[in-house]
């Protein structure tokens, strides 16, 4: 039982007095940002709509703010933070490296798919 | 005897055993690797969600569209309710962690309470699930599928979506559903629609201000409105099947891929909520009996809390690929 919790988030920025604090910290956090994503996903707001790097901007805000909520989820309530750095980073590059590959294959083959059926032969609107 | 040799003289050494280089008990080590495998069966299920959605990147259903009810109120309420869940899941994810932390002060008292609010979480959070997928098995407008597939919805001249039971009526049917113990045995076929396609036709000749909106979205991701004649002609020539609602063949909300992944993705998350919650009751009674006091350890506690809170880790991706994104 690892009783030394590593108690500041934002890279020191905010250090609470105990463990139990910094859970309800991490909590209002985790709400702020659920609630913007709930905001910007029901008013969609125009000037985000336009396409950065493929995709819309909405959306890169949409998963960026996704790992930032994973982040917080992961070292805080899950004590990744007072893990040893092995520990991280056998958990976290694993994961990580792996995902990126089968998001990477896979996307690019719908978009594959996608433009056989568009310029392709095969017909699909009837 | 003194030339024994009783030790191998590279204790303290790094390669002299007793090393703990990750400093973590073998059960926690085992419940991080696990969630890193279940994490990459997740990130598979997500990632094939990616590739049908980019394989109809052009026609896919508008999450906000489909999920728009709050139970008891009457209205449109997009994502509302989902971001109830996800706040709830979070919730019982911070409760979680109370706990943990009172079993780091052995604070019998404190881990059982919060313990018991982590189950009621969870519990909300299925039940909002069920009534979730109750609401999209029953749908609420209804379809027509064509030939190729395609689902054609109902707009009125300003853009609102029109059920089919505002301008088709119901006549008279002499057909059944076929059951497993009449007709062919062992046999049978799901509920029929309410309406047949020729009644969907009928209704659309004598509404003049109903139009048909196609799956395909335009360059600002609103989906294609057709004109009266168009829409007309689209239902007589090829409208095939009436869809109310959705399952695993059909989706009055757009390509079937889109039901499918609902159910697998959310109902195979749904499925770790409810075996943590069966786990968490298990490790509730566990300490009520006070096994972990007598341990003079709550590490029991830590484990099933980060299985926990990996089903929470889950449940924010699910919410921006479903519905956000």
């Amino acid at each position: 039982m690892a009783h030394a919790h590593k108690l500041e988030i934002f890279r020191g920025l905010i250090k609470f007095k105990s463990n139990t604090q910094k859970i309800w910290g991490v909590l209002i956090f985790l709400t702020i940002v659920t609630a913007i994503e709930v905001i910007l996903g029901i008013y969609k707001p125009e000037v985000l709509m336009g396409k950065v790097l493929g995709m819309k901007g909405l959306n890169w805000i949409f998963i960026i703010l996704t790992i930032v909520k994973a982040y917080y989820i992961t070292w805080d309530f899950m004590h990744m933070r007072d893990e040893t750095k092995a520990l991280q980073r056998m958990v976290v590059w694993t994961a990580v490296f792996l995902i990126l590959y089968l998001i990477f294959i896979l996307l690019e083959e719908g978009g594959y798919v996608f433009d056989v059926y568009k310029d392709g032969y095969v017909k699909r609107d009837f | 005897m003194s030339t024994t040799v009783v030790n191998t003289g590279t204790e303290g050494k790094t390669w002299g055993g007793g090393n703990k280089p990750l400093n973590a008990s073998y059960g926690k080590m085992m419940m991080w690797f696990f969630i890193v495998s279940d994490a990459l069966t997740f990130s598979g299920f997500l990632a094939a969600y990616g590739f049908s959605r980019f394989k109809f990147i052009d026609s896919w259903p508008i999450a906000d569209e489909v999920f728009t009810h709050v139970p008891f109120f009457h209205g449109n309420y997009p994502m509302i309710y989902v971001a109830f869940m996800t706040f709830i899941l979070i919730m019982s994810s911070v409760t979680m962690v109370l706990a943990v932390d009172a079993g780091h002060h052995l604070n019998k008292a404190k881990v059982t309470l919060y313990m018991f609010l982590t189950i009621i979480g969870g519990l909300i959070f299925v039940g909002s699930q069920a009534w979730e997928w109750a609401t999209f098995i029953k749908g609420d407008f209804g379809a027509i599928q064509t030939k190729g597939g395609n689902i054609l919805q109902f707009v009125d001249t300003e853009g609102q979506r029109v059920a089919l039971g505002d301008f088709v009526v119901a006549e008279h049917k002499d057909r059944t559903a076929h059951e497993r113990k009449n007709g062919l045995w062992f046999v049978s076929e799901g509920t029929l629609p309410t309406y047949t396609v020729e009644e969907v036709i009928h209704g659309l000749e004598t509404h003049e201000n109903v139009l048909v909106r196609t799956q395909l979205l335009d360059e600002h991701g609103h989906k294609t409105v057709l004109s009266r004649e168009e829409s007309l002609k689209q239902v007589k020539e090829n409208g095939k099947l009436v869809v109310e609602g959705a399952n695993l063949h059909v989706n009055e909300y757009g390509s079937p891929l889109f039901a499918d992944f609902f159910f697998f993705i959310t109902g195979f998350h749904g499925f770790h909520v409810f075996s943590g919650v069966i786990i968490n009751i298990i490790i509730f009674f566990n300490v009520i009996l006070g096994t972990y006091e007598k341990r003079k350890s709550y590490e029991m506690v830590e484990k099933v809390g980060l299985y926990w809170h990996f089903v929470d880790l889950v449940w924010v991706f699910v919410f921006t690929f479903f519905y956000l994104v």
